[in-house]
């Protein structure tokens, strides 16, 4: 027997095999799957779908407020860095317009700007005037480099051809990375001279690094190629090309999105500082570390929802099974109130009509009775016939054959009568046999051997005769049914205890398999369906003991026999004592069961 | 003793009678329950034996009328239907009566008679 067979109710395969008004009314197991998914659907589907919108919309919320903050901390970067630069190139114009050419040959006014650049500005390296034929005629720094021949260098070009000049960052000769800023003043009559200072990046690098990016952010510069002009956390060193594609160039900040990276989706803002810079502001963070706290919300929502619909399902089964199964026992107190209406409306008119019948026979027994009677009288009075032995004997036999129809209908008469009948003291042996007397042509046909056996201290019971002779019968006829040809019913009253009397009713049938044996009192449990069973007989056997105040059992061996056990109280619900005056107090009518004790034999 | 026998089965109660009178017993009958109150009326019988179910007037309503002309008789009631009504309605009823199904033993009708007889002339000769 598997998990299912174990967990499944009993009404979901509860077959349908009566009709009209002894059939189930409804599909229980239909009833219940719809239940069920009816309400898992509308109560689980509204949940599921309002989880993912939340989820979309918080997701989409989570993303533009992400692009927005990095759009704000691009631009604002970028002003301060563009100022940082614009910044020093006013400073050395400022140096170049307010001192004439012959001052900034001198070397010592040179050096002396210089100190007065770094104490203002800070950053500055060295200083040198170069005049237009790219030789370096002044000098103020920590090398050597008056006289250095500079009409070659690509910048030299640019400066004379544009008048301002930006390097890229660069190690040279110092070996820490700094920039060149070069400005050009026009020299009349005949030519120009270019001022050059070199920058150290510490400030700007600072600048890049102190800012609060977030997200394990990045903040750098590039330039147009692509190297790294500060350093950076993740993406490299100075003058390393970083493995991001450099972005097309645009006037504003811009954010974007990378999806596919290495270490997952990253957020780039970026921002060309100045058209006339090489610099490009890169902030890069990891969009999974951004996304972190709604990741986590996210987790929380999903599980919710999940623990959510465990326990909607856990409550719509759990309900579902417990209302379908209360409309299944309803359904089936209903069929069993009808059967029971039956059996009762069975029983009220098949005793009904025995009454009549015997009430009918009676009458014509009494006059057959009573002229046989006179007969007898007539002969045995008259002095010719006394001594005719044969006559007596067919009238006496004539009389014997009405005692004995008497019989049969003062049972009739005692079986009818049982309903509403107040408690009476009972023999229970005289009990048995007035039943087996019923059912003693059967056993003889059968030629079943019926015992009944009385314990000695068996006392009279107090009870109700019907019911007892309509359990007894049933229990009877149940191990007729039992039992083949020849077979043995054995009925052994004893004493049970001092309160109670037992009946074992034994036969040696067919037995009753296990698995069916703690069904049978069940309603409707019949292995004779279609056979005549109604599966009922047991069902109310069991129910008329109960209102007795008894209890019924069943021992069985399937192929060795069967014993039914009937424990009765000895008085019925009341005290005896009480329950025997009321039985005195109707003393003064008396039926009197003519003759019946003794000829109520066993057959 | 003088005994009435009313029963609406004629040929029963005529046997009856017949044969308590091969007995000894001084016994009237009738088939009609009208007539018995004419017979009670004339003889005041100590017992009278009734059928229970008898057409237009019953056992027990006949029992009342015969109570109301001789005060002193007793009943024996014959029943084929020994049923509940015969239960209840018995059971309401006072003073001593008995119920006796149909076909009873001769024997038993007839000693039931004499208890009866020995008691009511008992109690007679007390009082």
């Amino acid at each position: 027997m598997g998990l299912i067979d174990h967990i499944k109710p009993i009404f979901w395969e509860q077959g349908d095999s009566s009709r009209g008004i002894y059939a189930y009314r409804f599909n229980f197991s239909r009833i219940w799957k719809l239940t069920v998914w009816l309400t898992l659907a509308v109560t689980v589907i509204p949940l599921v779908v309002m989880t993912a919108i939340d989820y979309r919309v918080s997701q989409a919320a989570m993303e533009s407020e992400i692009l927005l903050r990095t759009t704000r901390l691009v631009s604002n970067t970028r002003r301060s860095v563009a100022y940082f630069l614009d910044e020093r190139m006013t400073a050395i114009d400022f140096v170049i317009q307010n001192d004439p050419y012959r001052s900034l040959k001198n070397p010592v006014r040179l050096a002396q700007i210089l100190t007065h650049l770094k104490r203002s500005f800070g950053g500055f390296l060295d200083l040198g005037v170069i005049d237009d034929q790219g030789i370096q005629i002044a000098y103020a720094g920590p090398y050597a480099l008056s006289g250095k021949q500079y009409r070659e260098a690509g910048w030299f070009k640019e400066v004379a051809q544009k008048g301002i000049y930006l390097s890229d960052v660069f190690l040279g000769y110092r070996n820490i990375p700094h920039m060149v800023i070069a400005v050009k003043h026009e020299h009349p009559p005949d030519g120009f001279y270019v001022l050059r200072a070199t920058v150290d990046m510490n400030r700007l690098n600072n600048l890049l690094m102190d800012l609060e990016v977030g997200g394990d952010g990045d903040a750098f510069l590039i330039n147009r190629q692509g190297v790294l002009q500060t350093p950076s956390r993740r993406h490299g060193g100075v003058l390393e090309q970083i493995a991001l594609e450099v972005p097309p160039y645009s006037e504003h900040s811009q954010v974007r999105q990378i999806l596919q990276y290495t270490k997952g989706p990253l957020v780039i803002g970026y921002a060309y500082i100045n058209s006339d810079t090489p610099f490009i502001l890169m902030i890069v963070k990891e969009k999974d570390r951004l996304m972190g706290a709604w990741k986590q919300s996210r987790t929380q929502m999903i599980g919710f929802l999940f623990g959510s619909i465990f326990v909607i399902s856990l409550v719509i089964l759990g309900g579902s099974t417990f209302l379908v199964n209360q409309i299944y026992l309803a359904d089936k107190r209903r069929v069993m109130a009808c059967h029971q209406m039956e059996y009762a409306n069975k029983m009220a008119s098949l005793g009904r009509m025995s009454a009549g019948v015997a009430h009918e026979i009676n009458n014509p027994l009494a006059i057959i009775n009573e002229k046989a009677g006179l007969m007898r009288d007539l002969l045995v009075m008259d002095q010719k016939c006394r001594n005719d032995p044969k006559l007596v004997g067919l009238i006496d036999s004539v009389i014997a054959a009405v005692d004995r129809c008497s019989d049969i209908t003062r049972r009739l008469l005692s079986f009818a009568r049982h309903s509403g009948a107040p408690a009476k003291e009972l023999d229970l042996a005289e009990v048995v046999r007035e039943v087996l007397g019923f059912v003693g042509k059967e056993a003889e046909y059968r030629c079943l051997d019926v015992t009944v056996e009385k314990a000695e201290d068996v006392p009279m019971i107090l009870s109700d005769r019907g019911r007892l002779q309509e359990i007894f019968l049933n229990l009877i006829n149940n191990a007729f049914a039992a039992v083949s040809d020849g077979g043995k019913l054995g009925v052994a009253i004893e004493k049970y205890d001092e309160s109670k009397v037992m009946l074992r009713f034994a036969d040696d049938g067919h037995g009753i398999p296990k698995e069916d044996l703690e069904k049978i009192f069940e309603p409707f449990f019949s292995t004779k369906i279609g056979k005549g069973g109604t599966g009922l007989g047991l069902s109310i056997t069991y129910g008329l003991v109960q209102e007795l105040g008894g209890s019924l059992k069943v021992q069985s061996e399937p192929g060795k026999g069967t014993t039914f056990t009937v424990i009765l109280p000895i008085c019925l619900e009341r005290p005896c004592s009480e329950a025997s005056d009321g039985g005195r107090s109707g003393e003064n009518l008396s039926i009197e069961p003519e003759a019946a004790n003794e000829n109520s034999t066993r057959r | 003793m003088k005994i009435l026998l009313v029963d609406d089965e004629i040929e029963f109660v005529s046997a009856l009678a017949e044969r308590m009178k091969l007995r000894g017993i001084d016994a009237e009958w009738t088939a009609k329950p009208e007539e018995a109150v004419g017979l009670a009326e004339k003889n005041c019988h100590d017992i009278a034996v009734l059928d229970i179910k008898m057409p237009r007037v019953g056992g027990l309503d006949l029992k009342k009328l015969l109570e109301k002309r001789c005060p002193e008789m007793k009943f024996i009631f014959l029943t084929g239907h020994g049923s509940e009504e015969a239960f209840k309605s018995g059971s309401t009823e006072t003073g001593s009566e008995f119920y006796l199904v149909k076909p009873v033993r001769f024997e038993t009708l007839l000693e039931k008679l004499r208890t009866i007889g020995a008691k009511s002339t008992g109690g007679e000769k007390n009082g």
